[in-house]
């Protein structure tokens, strides 16, 4: 494979929910994320006992999670987080919740969601991804 | 394509005042995100309007960093502050803060004390109820069946559709704030009869009878269906008030349940069919003796040692039935020396209990009722607590993630026998 071919991103497309345009790693999780009581905002760190990713930091990171769960704090823990510096730089999420969508709005996050491809088939923790929360369009480089 | 109606363009245009504008603006944002269509009205909502620690105040401390500045640029999520008008609808502050009472016992300063005491102000001043529970529903606030309501508080939020059948998604601060002005909230979700259906049957095949067996058989399914809707039929009985607040608080803490329907029990599933109402069944669900294991054990996963320096009860906060069980396993006894029991509820029951006198029979066993909170949502037990007990699921759930403690799940009785002996001997039976 030429150099420009590995260049070339994978290209998901999907609903745009919260505008803007962020490039960072991803931290990718199929399970559903406690906001309050899973989240510590103050480090942008999962705390659940049994998570998958307990002890993780998705801090500047694009974080591809399933959904939202558990406390109606969610927006808000969200919200501390972006205040503290410690959200994700955008949020993609396939199951849509009341807590989700005002959590990626509050967080002024870009975020896309109701994708066309399973985007747990395609992005791994450690890809390169640019999400354009405008037009709903994520390019995935795979690492 | 989201449609306003003309009393909406109103608000959104600034016809109506600065906060109505920036309320149906984010109400505007969050409802595109969740692809709704139009708003319904709310005239029931209950959040956390305003109320802050010092710290979330200091974040604005250029916009004055006081409860005006809280309730524009968080709540609201927006870029300027502004006058906030007092409500005109049912708007009621749920828990939050400190015990008006106990907060010295419960860690807090004085500054603290003032802090929430100003804020509380703040909140009447406006015309929102200050209930200060995480049960609106024990203290004044049942909203009649098919009502559209904006709540927060998942355990909450979960009993009101699913006992009440009242209709609300789990709303969350910044919503639940800018609906009290604006009286709208998105119709989405469970606003909507075709939500409301079951996608999952589960079929209980061991006995669930009281609130440790109902905590457990939420626990189990909410891991299961996660925010999908649960139809339970089988063995379960005695499904009163406490029994369906632990069940419910339990499957929205282990996964996002937001309504359930208990067949022959809760209002809209008087049969099996419908409650499916024509869904498909996505899977079946059998809740026996391994599944009830399976659970214990996992919510006893931060079990090691037996020596209990703290019992908590009251998550969600207790209803008069449990401070009288409390009351009669205490009665003329003292608790263990280093072992502290709090109790949590609301103001409203613990108005009434205080009228039974089981206040009073608590605290002379060594015990304290509180209100306003819990130790999850204050981050606060007695001080050098290494290992709490605790009857509640939820409450298992979060505590030791919060604070890094101990914590074994049991009965109400395993809960206050550990109070009585400090020793944990609480097992499966």
């Amino acid at each position: 494979m030429s150099a420009a071919e590995l260049s070339k991103p994978i290209v998901i497309h999907g609903r745009g929910i919260v505008p803007g345009v962020a490039e960072a790693e991803a931290l990718v999780t199929r399970e559903t994320i406690s906001g309050w009581g899973g989240v510590n905002p103050m480090k942008g760190e999962i705390i659940e006992t049994r998570h998958e990713l307990v002890g993780q930091s998705f801090a500047g990171k694009v974080l591809l999670f399933r959904g939202a769960k558990g406390s109606s704090g969610w927006s808000a823990i969200f919200h501390f987080a972006r205040l503290a510096g410690t959200a994700p730089a955008a949020m993609l999420f396939v199951d849509m919740t009341a807590k989700a969508a005002l959590g990626a709005v509050v967080t002024h996050a870009p975020t896309v969601t109701d994708f066309e491809t399973d985007p747990f088939s395609v992005i791994e923790t450690g890809d390169r991804v640019r999400v354009d929360g405008g037009r709903g369009i994520v390019e995935v480089w795979k690492q | 394509m989201l449609r306003l109606t003309p009393e909406e363009e109103a608000m959104a245009s600034g016809a109506h005042g600065k906060a109505a504008e920036k309320a149906m603006d984010l109400l505007i944002r969050y409802a595109n995100a969740l692809g709704a269509e139009r708003f319904v009205e709310t005239h029931n909502v209950a959040g956390v309007p305003g109320s802050a620690p010092q710290w979330l105040k200091d974040q604005y401390s250029q916009d004055g960093g006081d409860y005006r500045a809280v309730f524009c640029k968080f709540d609201l999520d927006a870029d300027d502050v502004f006058d906030i008008p007092a409500m005109t609808g049912n708007a009621c502050h749920l828990q939050g803060g400190m015990d008006p009472e106990l907060w010295r016992e419960q860690g807090y300063s004085r500054e603290a004390f003032e802090n929430a005491q100003s804020d509380e102000k703040k909140t009447a001043a406006l015309n929102i109820k200050n209930l200060k529970t995480c049960t609106p529903y024990l203290a004044g606030n049942e909203p009649k069946f098919g009502e559209h309501c904006a709540w927060m508080e998942s355990s909450a939020v979960v009993y009101c559709n699913s006992v009440l059948g009242a209709r609300t998604n789990t709303e969350g601060r910044e919503s639940t704030s800018a609906a009290m002005i604006t009286h709208r909230v998105p119709d989405w979700g469970f606003h909507r009869d075709e939500f409301r259906l079951g996608n999952h049957l589960v079929e209980v095949a061991v006995s669930v009878n009281n609130i440790f067996e109902w905590g457990m058989l939420g626990y189990y399914i909410g891991e299961i269906v996660q925010e999908e809707i649960p139809v339970i039929d089988g063995a379960i009985s005695n499904a009163g008030l406490a029994e369906l607040k632990h069940f419910g608080a339990a499957a929205a803490s282990s996964g996002g349940v937001e309504m359930y329907h208990l067949v022959g029990v809760t209002p809209e599933a008087p049969t099996r069919e419908k409650a499916f109402g024509g869904n498909q069944i996505k899977s079946r669900i059998r809740y026996g003796a391994d599944e009830r294991r399976k659970t214990y054990d996992n919510l006893n996963i931060r079990g090691k040692s037996t020596d209990v320096d703290y019992v908590m009860l009251g998550c969600p906060h207790a209803a008069i039935d449990q401070i009288e069980e409390a009351t009669r396993l205490l009665d003329g006894k003292k608790l263990n020396d280093g072992t502290a029991l709090w109790i949590f509820t609301s103001r409203y029951v613990k108005a009434e209990a205080q009228a039974k006198g089981y206040v009073d029979i608590i605290k002379q066993a060594g015990g304290l009722v509180m209100t306003d909170t819990c130790s999850a949502i204050a981050q606060s037990v007695p001080k050098g607590t290494k290992v709490v007990a605790l009857d509640s699921a939820k409450q298992t759930h979060y505590l030791p993630a919060f604070l890094g403690i101990e914590a074994w799940f049991g009965t109400t009785e395993d809960c206050i026998h550990a109070a009585l002996t400090g020793k944990w001997r609480g097992e499966l039976s």
